[in-house]
């Protein structure tokens, strides 16, 4: 039977179930098949801290969503076109964020009256009014795997496990995607267990089948593959981006790497990536908690490696004492903070803006260090990589702002040619002729001496040093020469780094001023915006301290300056007291992107009806 | 002085203790046990055959922590209870490095007891000089992890209510592969420790007893003083059996699993009734390690306990060959277009 098919510019689908669903899965291989295609995308997976959160609860539901295109794009979306939702509960959970006459794919055997009592429904929700102002597809999802699978000689509960890829394979079907890249994986993936992998590979099959016979859907859709930059693209995320930067970084700089880490998620991924590139000199340092990871990446500093420590807001809060260290010691460290939701233990697996004051200001005394953050999850990896270079550069820490929606959000990446990188030089002082540690070059920055260097024998550490010659001085005026030395060497970096760019025009009623993992959402609306005619222009700040040297200048060609924040204005309160000006706020922490239809909202209320 | 040959050789003109001395003045307070310490580590240096570059210093926050500032050696005077993770990540970065780690009661058991736990443990070669003066001397004097039930301190003027810790059993507790103690004031016997701590792959941990005269003084004034010290103090020695005394005159048997404190005078007991000391047996080691709290038994002074253990920095650089063997050394354009890549060409 042979269906119509309709050509989408762009859909959104959300994959939602339990946490032991494997809807991350689901969503995984749908993107990655989806990249191969040639579409831009994407993606935003969410799941709950709990590992296992019991079966069908509210709480334990998990999501994938992805955005994909036929031109380019930059955010995984606000509302779904799709929701394939497993259970009650996933209905439940994401039925409000679905568009209006979206398309829902309920798996009906997981609505029995269990799971809706744990969803909180009084009775099935399918066929009444509730969901009158969407399409409901209902599919027997379970029942139909089970019938395919007869015969498998694995388990009931095997088998019903296997009902996701029959989920996926529906969804091939009706987005045009090809099996063959996730059969491919199946093989691969399951390799050791022969019957899973067939098992699998027919459910998906059974499910790609099913949408092709069923009366259910009258129509499939294609996306046309994106016009991308022609080159090479790998589907990466902000973690695998910001791991990659850090191993280019010593390549370039022919120095090895040491990762310093202690697990916390959502940061733990990098640590994971690092570990299995030990041939490129890798070293990574599991250590027995946050601050000893810190306190080894210094050591490590010292010995002459490309020292990094990466974590999330409860660790960069027990590392703060010992990046005022390296602070005092000058030694170049990179900390990688992937943001989640704060305070305290707060929003593990949620994003969130929660840490650009403490990074920036978060240490006793007066401790400068850079800080900067990537826009998009492939930007982790050229941000990482600048936060190594400045970091060595300048012999200082340098704190790198990734979050939650970077690490695990995903997008195509035009991988560069590893030649075309920066180069990053490194001196090490060898010469014992004159050496002073802490005298200065014309960065004001220190040499880098290694133990093990014969005639450098020297000592350093934090208690407050003379200047040029590193000793231990109590002496008044000494102190407030370094205080300053050392401020002036930070705000020195500003000459290092690109000048702020404005997005539109560049100066007129109002810029929107943006940093971090914001910004997809940020640049889209801004861009429909100013299609509809809104006299819009935007600057996304990458570099956070010091910030680029005109953006005083930027800042005084707009009357209205409008900041939108996942945070209660982080950003704002920097600008406010650098530049002495107003700025409209736009605030929402909801451990979620930001949504372009509120964010449009706001900036036309700020507009005040101007267009 | 040390020149490096071109075939890479290390020729070496003997060091002195004095060429490991910095310009710098030495700040402890007069009378310090500090000072014993930082002279025999000066002294037994030269005998290493290690080119002064080689050694690192680093400490964290205390009065034992200024010992780097005056070693004439790379170090780093780091923040209190972090030496021996810094310390962790300079040996790792680069084993060729001698690091050593100075620290004391507080530092190294209170605020940085995970660190030296824990380094104890993955045996990190690191030389770990810890100086216990039961006391903590650079705030004034409050009582430290080490102090005993009752010390009344200026934090504590009707007398702590802490349990202290036992070093030596806290060190073998955390998988130490040599562990000793030893006595600020009897300078030959730590240069004989201190050198086998430096030559032990691993992780060397010793406890020394080091008077404060200040805040603490006299706290060890049994094992030192030339009257008391010999009932007081039993010197471990690897094979031989285990008397003290002042005419050598008393032992310890094991009756059973219980060690007893005999004596060789009254004809019952004599030499060959005596524990024989063996410092590979970990059971010995934490049974010699109780005695500094069992009523009427001396202190052991000596290496406690020592085995071979791979050390983690080795296992660590071979897991890298091994891995550069397998895969190949590591190719950075190989490594940036793996993964889930496909081409998007120019029409």
């Amino acid at each position: 039977m042979s269906k119509t098919i309709e050509t989408l510019d762009d859909v959104v689908i959300r994959f939602a179930g339990d946490s032991g669903d494997g809807m991350q899965l689901t969503g995984t291989q749908f993107t990655n098949t989806t990249a191969l295609v040639g579409n831009d995308l994407s993606t935003l997976p969410d799941y709950p801290a709990e590992i296992r959160a019991p079966a069908g609860t509210l709480f334990g539901v998990s999501s994938f969503q992805l955005h994909f295109s036929s031109w380019d794009i930059l955010t995984p979306g606000d509302h779904p076109d799709v929701l394939v939702a497993m259970n009650p509960a996933a209905l439940k959970v994401h039925l409000k964020d679905l568009k209006k006459g979206g398309v829902i794919i309920a798996n009906t055997d997981a609505f029995d009256d269990k799971n809706l009592s744990l969803a909180g429904y009084e009775g099935s929700p399918l066929g009444t009014e509730a969901l009158s102002n969407y399409q409901v597809i209902e599919v027997p999802i379970t029942k139909l795997t089970l019938n395919a699978l007869q015969g498998s000689g694995l388990s009931q509960k095997e088998m019903v496990r296997c009902k996701n890829f029959f989920a996926l394979g529906l969804m091939y079907w009706m987005y045009s995607r090809p099996v063959e890249p996730t059969e491919k994986w199946i093989k691969e993936k399951f390799g050791k267990e022969p019957e899973i992998a067939a098992a699998n590979d027919k459910a998906l099959k059974a499910g790609y089948y099913y949408g092709e016979s069923t009366e259910a859907f009258a129509a499939r859709f294609e996306v046309k593959p994106a016009q991308l930059k022609p080159g090479l693209y790998r589907n990466i995320t902000g973690n695998e981006a910001t791991a990659l930067g850090v191993v280019a970084a010593a390549e370039k700089a022919g120095i090895p790497l040491y990762y310093a880490s202690y697990p916390i998620t959502p940061a733990s991924d990098i640590l994971h990536n690092l570990s299995a590139y030990k041939n490129f000199d890798v070293k990574t340092y599991q250590a027995e908690d946050e601050i000893a990871a810190a306190g080894a990446a210094v050591g490590a500093a010292y010995a002459g490696n490309l020292a990094v420590t990466g974590t999330s807001g409860p660790g960069a809060a027990l590392k703060s004492e010992t990046i005022s260290l390296a602070v005092m010691l000058e030694l170049p460290l990179v900390i990688v903070d992937v943001q989640r939701g704060g305070p305290s233990t707060g929003l593990p697996t949620k994003t969130e803006q929660s840490d650009l004051m403490f990074v920036t200001y978060g240490r006793h005394g007066e401790a400068p260090a850079p800080v900067i953050a990537a826009a998009t999850p492939a930007d982790c990896f050229h941000m990482a990589y600048e936060a190594a270079r400045i970091a060595v550069k300048y012999m200082t820490p340098v704190y790198l702002l990734t979050d939650g929606y970077l690490a695990n959000g995903s997008e195509p990446w035009l991988v560069p040619a590893a030649k075309e990188l920066q180069e990053i030089p490194v001196h090490f002082r060898t010469d014992p002729e004159n050496f002073h540690p802490y005298a200065r070059n014309e960065n004001n920055v220190r040499p880098w001496a290694l133990p093990g260097t014969p005639g450098l024998e020297h000592r350093i550490g934090g208690l407050e040093k003379a200047n040029i010659s590193g000793n231990v001085s109590y002496d008044p005026d000494n102190h407030d020469f370094m205080v300053h030395l050392r401020a002036e060497k930070v705000k020195g970096i500003e000459k290092d780094i690109p000048l702020q760019e404005v997005y539109g025009e560049q100066s007129g009623e109002l810029l929107v001023v943006s940093w971090g993992g914001t910004y997809g959402t940020i640049r889209s609306t801004v861009d429909r915006m100013r299609k509809n005619g809104y006299k819009v222009s935007h600057a996304h700040l990458r570099y956070l301290n010091p910030f680029p040297r005109n953006l005083g200048e930027v800042l005084k060609n707009f009357k209205t300056i409008f900041v939108p924040e996942i945070n209660l204005g982080q950003l704002a309160k920097l600008i406010r007291a650098e530049f002495l000006i107003p700025v409209v706020q736009f605030n929402k922490v909801r451990g979620l992107p930001i949504r372009s239809a509120e964010l449009e909202q706001a900036i036309k209320d700020a507009l005040g009806g101007a267009k | 002085m040390d020149t490096t040959k071109g075939n890479g050789d290390v020729q070496t003109k003997k060091y002195t203790a004095k060429d490991f001395a910095s310009d710098q003045d030495v700040r402890w307070c007069p009378g310090c046990g500090d000072y014993s310490i930082l002279a025999q580590v000066q002294r037994i240096l030269p005998e290493l055959d290690t080119p002064k570059e080689k050694h690192v210093f680093i400490s964290g926050i205390g009065c034992s922590s200024r010992f780097p500032y005056y070693m004439d050696a790379y170090g780093v005077h780091g923040i209190h209870g972090r030496a021996p993770a810094i310390a962790s990540g300079v040996k790792t970065a680069n084993p060729e490095l001698n690091v050593w780690v100075v620290s004391g009661d507080g530092d190294a058991l209170s605020i940085g007891g995970n660190h030296l736990i824990h380094s104890l443990r993955r045996n990190i070669g690191l030389k770990i000089l810890m100086f216990n003066n039961r006391i903590y001397g650079l705030t004034k004097g409050q009582y430290s992890p080490t102090s005993e039930l009752g010390k009344k301190t200026k934090s504590t003027p009707f007398g702590t209510i802490d349990y202290p810790f036992n070093p030596v059993q806290l060190a073998l507790g955390a998988e130490g592969t040599f562990v000793a103690r030893c006595l600020d004031r009897d300078p030959k016997h730590l240069q004989q420790v201190l050198l086998r701590a430096a030559r032990h792959e691993g992780t060397s941990f010793i406890e020394i007893y080091q008077n404060c005269n200040v805040f603490n003084d006299g706290a060890f004034l049994q094992l030192t003083e030339k009257e008391t010290k010999p009932d007081n103090v039993l010197y471990l020695e690897h094979g031989k059996p285990l008397v003290f005394g002042k005419d050598n005159d008393k032992g310890v048997r094991l009756n059973g699993f219980t060690p007893e404190v005999v004596s060789l005078k009254d004809g019952k007991y004599g030499m060959s009734d005596l524990l024989v000391y063996d410092e590979t047996s970990f059971d010995l080691a934490v049974l010699l390690a109780t005695f500094s709290d069992r009523q009427g038994f001396p202190t052991p002074i000596g290496v406690f306990f020592q085995t071979e253990r791979k050390a983690y920095e080795d296992m660590m650089v071979k897991q890298i060959e091994d891995v550069k063997k397998k895969r190949g050394e590591g190719d950075l354009d190989k490594l940036l277009r793996s993964g889930n890549t496909w081409v998007v060409s120019s029409n």
